[in-house]
Parts: C-alpha cells; sequence; structure tokens
C-alpha cells in the first residue's frame, strides 16, 4: 500500500471540511476524484501535503507505511509526495533552474546523496522540458512570474518529472489547459506511471481521463467519498452531473 | 547555470543560527584612556605621528562637535550613548610594515580564515588587493606593488596623510565637510584610521579593491575614514565588507566615506555589512552612525553605490551622490535586512546640481522578528538642474506581524523639465510561497532565504560576483530563525 487513509476528518479554521474520508492507493494505480466544487478536493491535497492551517481532528494518514499525520510539507515531499498544484504559486526573482536545483539537492541531501552535478542536472533538465514540451526559455524565467495558464500547469508536471515522485496528486491540472497542452500533460504523466508509483488526479471532466486512464474513479461529494468504481463512473458523470448522486446521498 | 551553482552552495553552508562570526582575537593592544577631551585627539594625532595641519583639522572638528546635539530625527530608538564611556583609540602593538604575509601575526591571519578571506586566497585567486584594517590600524597591503606600476595610490588613511598630504588635503573634508553632521564631526576629531585610494588620469584600477573591516576590542568605538579620488577618465570599484566579533556591550561606529569622481571617471563602491547585531533580545551589537557621500565633480562622472546591509544593532546610513557635473549619474543600490531588536533607518540622497544628471535609487527593506526597518531617501533637483530625471524604487518585505517598514522619502524639484519618479510597495512572504517551495522539498529556513534573495536579486546582481556570494549567505544567515 502507499497511500492509506483512514477515517480522516480535517478541519479549516474549526470548519470540518473532510469527513470521515477514506482511501487506498497501491503501487501502480492512477485514481481519479471528482466532484463538485467546494466538495474538499483540495482540502485533501493539502492534508496529505502537510498544509498548515488544515488541522486533522481524527484519522490517519500512512504513506508507505509510514503514519504521517504531523510530519513536516518537506519531509513528505522529500519522501516522494508530490502536488501539482491548482493554482501555481509565482516566486518573483527566483529562476526556475535555481529553484529546480535546490529543490532537487534538498531531496538528495534528505536520502544521504551528493548534491547534483552541474552536468547531470542540466542533462535532466533538458530531458524532462523535452518531456513536457515547455519552452526553454521558461526556465531562466523567475518561478511562474508571468507564465500564461497552461505553461504553469506544464511547468506543475515539469517539476513533478524533474522530482520523480512515488506519490503524486495532481490537482485539477487539466483546467485551463487547451486540447494539445492537455495531451503533453497527460503523456508527462504516463510516461512516469510505472509499476511503483501511485497518481491521485482530481479533475472536474472525463476529457483528461481519456488520455490518462485511471483504475478508480470516486466521486467526492461534501468531504468524503460517496462513490467508487472503474472508469466507466467517469463517462456516467460527464452525461449525468452530479445531482444524482446528491440525491443519493440525501436518501441516505 | 553560475546563479543556481552558488545559491546551493550557499544554502548549504549555512548550518546554525547563532551569529557565526562571534570570535575575538586577542592582539595585544595599545588603547587610550576611556572618554573624549582635547587630551584624546591629541594623544591620538601623536601616536600617530602626524603633521601639524591634521591635528588642526582634528581640533576644530572636536570643537564644533561639542556645540551640537546628536541627531534625533531618525526612526531609531536606543540608550544614550555615553561619549565619555568610550574607548577612542586602540591599535595592535606590533606596528606592521611587511612585505609578505608571512610576517603578518598569525593569528590575525587565523582570524581571516575563519572568515573565509584567507589572503593567500584572495592574493592569489581571486586578484583582490586587500587593505585588511583590525580595529585602527591597517595591518596589510597586497597588490601594492602592481598597483603602483600604474601609479594608484592605495594605502591606509595615516600612510596617505604621511605620504600624500597634498592628495589628502585637497579632498578631505571637500564632500563631508566635519560640519556636515554630529557623527561626521565626531569621526573627523577622533577617526582612527581607514583607507585612502587615488586613481590617477586615465587609468582603470585592473582589480577589485577591498577593505575589510573589523571591531575588534572591547569599548572601542571604531572611527573609519575612506576617502577615494577618481581622476579624469579613471575607473574604480571597492568593495567594504565588515564582520565583527559577538560582544555585549554596543559599540559605537561613525565612520566617513568620501568619493571624489572627476571629469567622466566612474567609481563603485560596494559594501557588505555584517556586525554584530545583537543578541535574540536585543541585547548588544553595533550601532552604525555612517556618513557616505560621493561627488560627481566632474561632467559625464558616475557613481553607484551597492550596499548589503545584514549586521548592527542600530543602522543610521545614507549613501549619497551630489550630481554636479552635467550629465552625471548617481546610483544606489540597496538590500537592508533586520531581524530580532535590529533597527536600520536607512536610504540616500540624490542632489541634482548639473544639467542632465541622472539617478536611480533601489531599494529593499526586509524586515523580521522585532525589527523595524525604515527607509529614508531624498531627491533633490535644483533650478539649474534642468532635464534632470530620478527613479526610486522602494520595497519592503515583511515577515512576520511583529516587524516594522517604513518610508520616509522627500522630493523636491526645482525645474520644469526634470522628472522624478517615486514608487514604493510592501509585502509580505506569503504563505503560499513558503507552502509551494515546502512541497518540492526545502525546507522552511531555506525557503525563506531563496524567496529572499530572489526578492533582492536586482541589488545582489549589482555587486561584484564574489560579494554577491558572501552577501546571498549573509541574508540567509540573518533570517535563520525568523519563521517558527
Ligand atoms: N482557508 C480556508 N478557510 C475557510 N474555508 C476554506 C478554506 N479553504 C477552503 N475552505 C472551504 O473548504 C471547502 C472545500 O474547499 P476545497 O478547495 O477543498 O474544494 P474543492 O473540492 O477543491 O473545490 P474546487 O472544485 O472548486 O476546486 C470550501 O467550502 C471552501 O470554501
Ligand atoms: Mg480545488
Amino acid at each position: 500500500m502507499l497511500l492509506d487513509i483512514k477515517n480522516l476528518h480535517v478541519s479549516i479554521n474549526g470548519k470540518e471540511i473532510l469527513k470521515a474520508f477514506n482511501l487506498t492507493v497501491n503501487k501502480g494505480e492512477v485514481h481519479a476524484i471528482m466532484g463538485p466544487n467546494g466538495t474538499g478536493k483540495s482540502t485533501l491535497a493539502a492534508a496529505i501535503t502537510g498544509r498548515e492551517g488544515y488541522e486533522i481532528t481524527q484519522g490517519e494518514i500512512w504513506f508507505n507505511g509510514e503514519l504521517i499525520n504531523d510530519m513536516s510539507p518537506d519531509e513528505r515531499a522529500n519522501k516522494g509526495i508530490f502536488l501539482s498544484f491548482q493554482y501555481p504559486v509565482e516566486i518573483p526573482g527566483v529562476s526556475m533552474t535555481n529553484f529546480m536545483r535546490t529543490a532537487l539537492n534538498a531531496k538528495r541531501e534528505f536520502n544521504n546523496q551528493p548534491p547534483v552535478s552541474a552536468s547531470d542536472f542540466l542533462k535532466k533538465m533538458e530531458e524532462m522540458k523535452n518531456l513536457v514540451e515547455i519552452h526553454s526559455k521558461l526556465t531562466n524565467r523567475s518561478v511562474n512570474e508571468g507564465f500564461s495558464g497552461g505553461e504553469k500547469k506544464k511547468n506543475e508536471i515539469f517539476q513533478m518529472a524533474m522530482l520523480e515522485p512515488t506519490m503524486a496528486i495532481l490537482d485539477e491540472t487539466d483546467s485551463g489547459l487547451d486540447i494539445d497542452a492537455l495531451k503533453v500533460v497527460a503523456k508527462g504523466v504516463n510516461a512516469l506511471r510505472a509499476d511503483d508509483n501511485g497518481f491521485v488526479v482530481i479533475t472536474h471532466y472525463q476529457r483528461l481521463l481519456d488520455f490518462i486512464v485511471p483504475d478508480f474513479v470516486h466521486v467526492m461529494y461534501d468531504g468524503s467519498i460517496v462513490k467508487s468504481g472503474g472508469k466507466e463512473l467517469a463517462l456516467e458523470l460527464e452525461a449525468n452531473g452530479y445531482e444524482w448522486i446528491k440525491e443519493a446521498v440525501a436518501e441516505k | 547555470m553560475a546563479e543556481g551553482k552558488d545559491h546551493n552552495n550557499i544554502l548549504d553552508e549555512v548550518t546554525s543560527g547563532e551569529y557565526k562570526y562571534g570570535f575575538y582575537t586577542d592582539i595585544e593592544m595599545d588603547t587610550a584612556p576611556k572618554g573624549l577631551t582635547e587630551d584624546t585627539i591629541r594623544f591620538i594625532s601623536a601616536k600617530k605621528n602626524e603633521p601639524e595641519w591634521m591635528l588642526e583639522f582634528r581640533l576644530k572638528a572636536f570643537k564644533y562637535w561639542l556645540t551640537i546635539a546628536e541627531p534625533n530625527w531618525a526612526h531609531l530608538h536606543h540608550p544614550p550613548i555615553d561619549y565619555q564611556d568610550i574607548i577612542y583609540y586602540a591599535a595592535p602593538k606590533k606596528k606592521p610594515s611587511l612585505s609578505s604575509l608571512d610576517e603578518v601575526d598569525p593569528e590575525l591571519l587565523d582570524t581571516f580564515n575563519k572568515l573565509g578571506i584567507s589572503l593567500e586566497e584572495q592574493k592569489v585567486l581571486a586578484g583582490v588587493a586587500v587593505d585588511a584594517v583590525i580595529d585602527s590600524v591597517s595591518v596589510k597591503t597586497t597588490f601594492t606593488e602592481t598597483l603602483s606600476k600604474k601609479g594608484i595610490i592605495f594605502c591606509s588613511f595615516s600612510e596617505a596623510v604621511r605620504e600624500h598630504p597634498e592628495l589628502v588635503k585637497k579632498h578631505m573634508g571637500s564632500v563631508v565637510p566635519y560640519r556636515d553632521n554630529y557623527f561626521a564631526a565626531l569621526n573627523s576629531a577622533v577617526f582612527s584610521d581607514g583607507s585612502f585610494c587615488y586613481i590617477p588620469k586615465g587609468v582603470r584600477c585592473p582589480v577589485e579593491l577591498s577593505t575589510y573591516f573589523r571591531i575588534n576590542a572591547a569599548n572601542t568605538g571604531q572611527f573609519e575614514r575612506t576617502l577615494i579620488v577618481a581622476d579624469e577618465g579613471s575607473y574604480v570599484s571597492y568593495l567594504e565588507g565588515c564582520t565583527a566579533p559577538q560582544r555585549d556591550e554596543n559599540q559605537l561606529h561613525a565612520a566617513i566615506v568620501e568619493i571624489v569622481a572627476e571629469h567622466n571617471a566612474e567609481v563603485k563602491y560596494s559594501t557588505v555589512q555584517n556586525w554584530y547585531p545583537g543578541d535574540k533580545e536585543g541585547k548588544g551589537g553595533i550601532y552604525n552612525f555612517v556618513t557616505k557621500r560621493g561627488l560627481c565633480r566632474g561632467n559625464h562622472s558616475k557613481i553607484s553605490w551597492t550596499q548589503v546591509e545584514t549586521g548592527s544593532a542600530i543602522t543610521w546610513k545614507y549613501p549619497s551622490c551630489v550630481l554636479k557635473g552635467d550629465n552625471s549619474i548617481g546610483e544606489f543600490y540597496s538590500v537592508a535586512v533586520t531581524n530580532n531588536y535590529q533597527q536600520a533607518d536607512t536610504g540616500s540622497k540624490m542632489i541634482h546640481l548639473g544639467k542632465n544628471t541622472k539617478s536611480t535609487i533601489i531599494s529593499k527593506g526586509i524586515s523580521a522578528g522585532h525589527s523595524n526597518n525604515s527607509y529614508r531617501g531624498m531627491v533633490r533637483v535644483a533650478k539649474k538642474a534642468t532635464n534632470s530625471r530620478n527613479f526610486s524604487q522602494c520595497d519592503s518585505l515583511l515577515l512576520g506581524d511583529k516587524c516594522g517598514a517604513h518610508t520616509f522619502p522627500y522630493i523636491t524639484t526645482g525645474n520644469e523639465s526634470s522628472i522624478v519618479e517615486h514608487e514604493a510597495t510592501t509585502s509580505k512572504i506569503s504563505e503560499d510561497q513558503l507552502f509551494y517551495c515546502q512541497q518540492r522539498g526545502i525546507d522552511s529556513e531555506k525557503a525563506i532565504s531563496l524567496i529572499v534573495n530572489g526578492y533582492a536579486k536586482e541589488v545582489l546582481n549589482k555587486l561584484p560576483m564574489e560579494f554577491a556570494v558572501e552577501a546571498q549567505k549573509l541574508l540567509a544567515i540573518t533570517l535563520e530563525g525568523s519563521v517558527g
């Protein structure tokens, strides 16, 4: 088991957002999470990655057999958890190159490895830039500064490719992407899919799942998963919307 | 790539939160008795075998100083300074007049090594001529020979007084008169030593000239005096860097730097200041009251100040340019960081007197802890300074909510053809930025250092390479422990 979330309750400022949330992701699996706006999908991502202000009031998050409830965000990251942000942040004056190298070396230091050599680093940058088809000039610019919406999202996938996480969470990486960019993002993710890692893909659109084919689809509503299924579930949601699910929940 | 590499080296080297340069070198001192009277001044002057004219200058300054009061307009708070409780002269006893590094006091060399500025290395690798000042006497000047071939004079101020009295007499006090302000008067009365630099006509100084200052004796105020004269068509880049050992008593520092640039001359003056800032509770630390001013005397001359201020409990400092020559240019690039209980009131003055003169002020203030960081800038365009331009940008970055940032711009424009622009921003390191870095595996201390260095990049880029590295380190060290 790669990620095992048990009966998770998460509050923000005392308001409970995640309620008895359960999810298990095994190595080699891709899970899609769908659900109406404001149900807590990004909150889940924040809780898994350890963001401050997201208080776990109950439940457990296990990662690779280790309870990570109280682990710092950077330690989780260095242990292999990656989040592709719904809204990537700009960091003026810090070049992508510098940022990436700092991040990569932080991970290497964490694993008692020496810093990456300049030539290896550059080679890897080149390779991954090609993979996600981002313009060379982009990595000379400051982190996300002035990037277009699509460029920001591609840049997230670029960083994921550079850091090679074992558990990657993609929070609406497809939102705002044109069809070509969507394919590029999917290509990046598919290239990284392997037997020893897992993905949680948060999305509103079936479209992405045509390219990144999930093993499981979960519907989240009001802080917990209310329905799970195979990839057909996404098609069903696309056709019928969420009303039938909301009604089903209301009936219970 | 170079930039990425430095950055990571720097971050790697940053390890503990304590002030790293807090060690103390025990070199036998030869000190004046505590307190300041006419006798103290005569003692200093005699110790230094000064000519009569120099003593007279000091005494005039002292008499003037007695008639004026400490300024109180700055946004600074400190207990009153007891000027009678200060030792005004301390010198290493061994009078050095050395031809090679082997002759330098080994303990002193060791100090430099701890600071990571080994003279040997610098001499061989960096091509930097170093005039190292421990307390008050210049200990070692390297590269003098190379320089003297080009007619460049780079020596201690005392030596200049002895060897080049005409130059000193002509320029000393011409940019910062002793009547300029309280601390300038004090310095003029008691200054101990410092550096003197003269670049002859048409000469481009082939190396970065640098001076390292250290304050190294308990209760010894340090009163440096630097004079740089760039003759017509010459160029020099001058570096000043400081670190001081950890001390409990507050130490007063009141330096003067004067720069003269003649026609077509250019002077770049860069400072990294890292004096002991006091402990986390605000105890101890250096009081730094500095007067730095450059005079663009000739047409088409240029003076730029670049400073990275991370140290001192109190910083009072406004490196300025008087743009007298037509088409002359003044620049000021500053990063001032305050943490814990540090206070900084710093900025620049640009005085436009000549036609078509240009000035730029870029100031980046960074405040953390309980500190207070003020930008104070004056831009004055005289009536005759037609078609002049100034652009000022003052940004403040706040870390946490217990610190303060303030901006005090004073602008006067005496004609209608000139344009003065002032922009100011205040921002905080956002939770989002921090988390973004952390999510990529970068811990919060490194993340802050990364973000802050990015924020200050525009200024850091102006520093000579080897200095930029040191400056980035200092930013990181200064801000350690500023997030919980
Ligand atoms: N910092 C916060 N303070 C208060 N409420 C918050 C905060 N962050 C999120 N919430 C609330 O928590 C709920 C879940 O938000 P979340 O961002 O997790 O939803 P989401 O499922 O990702 O929605 P979307 O599909 O629109 O991205 C929302 O009602 C939101 O308003
Ligand atoms: Mg969301």
